[in-house]
């Protein structure tokens, strides 16, 4: 027997918010504003990606040190020993290290928010929140490591003797470039692979490509006119050497190429996140 | 626009067929497939063929309190339209307009990391679920005490059972407190016992005066819960009106009365490779199939089925609901013969027959089972495989004796009765026949 109940509405209805659902066409509204709605979920998110990134290892979260280091290594073997590179007068391990800091931060965001998309795909096709959250808190869960990457970095400027210069200020803020750089391409590439798992595939050859047209085993001094100043657009050449310039003295000071740099970065976040919303509403059935 | 909580308007929902069924297409396909739709010059053929409406002109208003339920068969367009509903997905045709804060539960443990301990996956899915980490805060001793997992709370899922997993996953989303909450079948999880402490949380949270949407196959949970409900099929919109008009216009339309069933093709037959049900018949008395019995007349439920296998002791069984949905009761066969025997390979018919006098009117369902008895598995279990009816002709020699009105419940049995008249009060001690007094 069913008992029927008299319905009572909880709160007055006139004030609740009210919620249209309806098809949309085209380009969409990047509604930002409910991305900070949801501030709590993309914590959760992040403190999720950094909490489960390490377990079941034994090193931990040695991994974030690990890997760049022993990259450094090979490079430093390959191409400071053997190919003889030049490091723009600084010790070629600490030369290359410098530049693999925000090289990683860069690429395992852009990987991991690639293939979060998919991995989480039961996320998008059970529960509603800004689509946008998923590729951020992935992006930005690599600020941890990268800070235990940094923490090494300190360590190697002491053992080889090397003083950071005051410049030192502005490595946030190319750090934040190396963000946008890297969220701007996750949401190009994340919003394909959610219907083209091929882009899951290329992403490792996109990120060794972009790796050796960055200025990471080489000083961009090493480059002829006019390819030099073209290699501002690549945000990642004008993230690498301004850190080598903030933290090693380098000649390298970000002159007017970092505004080209930044002009791209943010043309691809723009861009991306348009793009991003605009597939968005296919995802739930395609991913 | 109205005080609703829900109003749906014409609501479409289009699927490419391709969508659904392949996982996911390679950029290969994607390049060379409007190539070769060029060179065909049929397009709009070709696109209207891989396309098909998984809802169509669904328009309803839901008021606020209400408790409706959304029933149909698989592919009638439930999930569809609470992932529409829910922004989950975007319709194709029409709108809806939702006032409140909207809350899904389409699945239950939504972003559960194994790794994680129960303490940080309740936070991590309540948050996923749209809690605030404050409210997940103040209600988490709660949380833990519903799900009855207290002991474990700081140990990794992994670890967990996959009842204690479902129960604290469930517990989370039972403290929700959304003014609309969208709930697909998550019931269907558990144990019986914490399935009724899940339904009476709902039922609470229905009480709270919050509208609820709520898909199931559990009619009996439809009509527990749900005052009116909404019947889908073919994505459009059948029936919406009370509840149990609604659900027993279900049971009868979508099963027709089908009283027997068979499977000539073995390969498609239900089954393993152990044994296959070949066809399910409701006989009569006289060895009829019988859509519609006599309720004074006993009834059999006949499976035919072929053993591939041999060298198995079998358990062929069969279950009975009424049109409520109700489980009535399920029947093992224990047929001396062939009770705890391997069987050799071949073809058997089974039946079983409930007695004349013992269910009550109405459409009795059928489900056809078979399980092996070492190991213990199950090889088939056909719900809602046959149905028939049980009529009373009220001719005054059933339970229901001279009594004309509406019946209720689930059996109906001729009990033997006896009143003993005393004239001046006092028990006259005649011992009630067949109990013996001490």
């Amino acid at each position: 027997m069913s008992i029927t109940r008299k319905p009572q509405p909880v709160v007055s209805s006139t004030a609740l918010p009210i919620t249209r659902i309806a098809p949309s066409r085209g380009w969409v509204a990047l509604r930002l504003h409910e991305l900070w709605d949801y501030r709590e979920l993309l914590y959760f998110l992040i403190w999720r990606d950094i909490k489960v990134r390490y377990k079941q290892t034994v090193l931990g979260a040695a991994w974030a040190v690990l890997q760049p280091f022993f990259t450094m290594v090979v490079f430093s073997l390959i191409f400071g020993r053997l190919a003889r590179i030049d490091s723009d007068g600084v010790p070629y391990p600490i030369f290359s290290y410098t530049a693999l800091v925000p090289w990683q931060f860069f690429a395992n965001g852009m990987q991991h928010a690639t293939l979060g998309m998919v991995q989480h795909a039961n996320m998008l096709k059970k529960i509603y929140f800004p689509r946008l959250a998923l590729p951020l808190a992935k992006v930005l869960a690599g600020v941890v490591d990268s800070a235990l990457a940094f923490v090494v970095l300190l360590g190697l400027m002491l053992y080889f003797g090397i003083v950071p210069t005051v410049n030192i200020v502005w490595l946030p803020l190319l750090l934040l470039l190396a963000l946008v750089t890297s969220l701007g391409v996750s949401l190009w590439l994340s919003a394909v692979n959610v219907r083209f798992r091929d882009v899951g595939y290329t992403v490792p050859f996109i990120i060794q490509f972009w790796m050796y047209a960055t200025p990471i085993v080489y000083p961009a001094s090493l480059l002829p006119e006019p390819w030099r100043s073209l290699s501002g657009l690549n945000p990642m050449a004008g993230v690498v050497e301004g850190f080598r310039w903030a933290l090693l003295g380098t000649d390298t000071a970000p002159g007017p190429m970092i505004f080209l740099s930044a002009l791209v970065a943010l043309a691809l976040l723009a861009s991306g996140a348009f793009y991003f919303r605009r597939m968005e509403k296919t995802f739930a059935d395609v991913v | 626009m109205t005080d609703s909580a829900i109003r749906a308007v014409q609501i479409g929902k289009q699927y490419q067929i391709g969508q659904q069924r392949v996982r996911y297409q390679t950029l290969r396909d994607a390049l060379v497939q409007p190539l070769r739709q060029f060179w065909r010059r049929d397009r709009n053929a070709q696109a209207s063929a891989e396309r098909f409406w998984a809802l169509s002109d669904v328009s309803f208003e839901i008021q606020p309190g209400e408790v409706v339920g959304l029933i149909g068969r698989n592919g009638a367009g439930k999930s569809t339209l609470l992932k529409v509903l829910s922004r989950i997905t975007e319709p194709t045709t029409g709108y809806a307009e939702i006032r409140g804060r909207v809350s899904s539960l389409l699945e239950v443990g939504t972003g559960f990391h194994p790794e994680l301990t129960g303490r940080e996956n309740v936070f991590l899915n309540g948050s996923i679920l749209g809690m605030r980490r404050r409210e997940i805060a103040r209600k988490f001793d709660e949380i833990v005490a519903f799900a009855e997992v207290e002991k474990f709370i700081d140990t990794p899922v992994k670890h967990y059972s996959s009842g204690m997993h479902m129960r604290l996953a469930f517990a989370v989303a039972a403290h929700l407190e959304p003014e609309i909450l969208l709930v697909d079948e998550v019931l269907a999880v558990g144990d019986s016992a914490f399935q009724k402490k899940c339904l009476n949380k709902m039922e609470d949270v229905g009480q709270q005066g919050r509208t609820i949407v709520f898909v199931s196959h559990s009619m009996p949970a439809i009509t527990r819960l749900c005052s009116r409900t909404i019947l889908l099929d073919g994505g459009r919109i059948v029936k919406d009106g009370p509840s149990h008009q609604v659900i027993s216009t279900y049971l009868s339309s979508g099963l027709g009365t089908t009283a027997a069933r068979e499977w000539p093709d073995l390969a498609k037959a239900p089954g393993s490779d152990v044994v296959r049900l070949r066809a399910v018949r409701v006989r009569d008395e006289a060895g009829g199939i019988a859509s519609a019995v006599d309720i004074r007349r006993p009834v059999g439920i006949e499976l035919e089925y072929d053993v591939l296998r041999p060298g198995y002791a079998l358990w062929p069984h069969f279950t009975l609901h009424n049109d409520e949905g109700v489980f009535v009761f399920a029947s093992f066969d224990l047929d001396p013969e062939w009770r705890r025997r391997p069987r050799p390979a071949g073809r058997y018919v089974s039946t079983g027959w409930i007695p004349g006098n013992f269910l009550a009117e109405g459409m009795m369902i059928i489900g056809a089972a078979m399980t092996t008895e070492e190991p213990q598995l199950l090889h088939f279990y056909e719900r809602d495989v046959v149905a028939f009816q049980v009529i009373d002709s009220m001719d005054g020699d059933s339970a229901r004796g001279d009594m004309t009105a509406d019946m209720p419940g689930v059996v109906r049995p001729l009990l033997q009765w006896s009143t003993v008249y005393s004239s001046n009060g006092h028990h006259a001690g005649e011992p009630v026949p067949g109990f013996s007094q001490r």
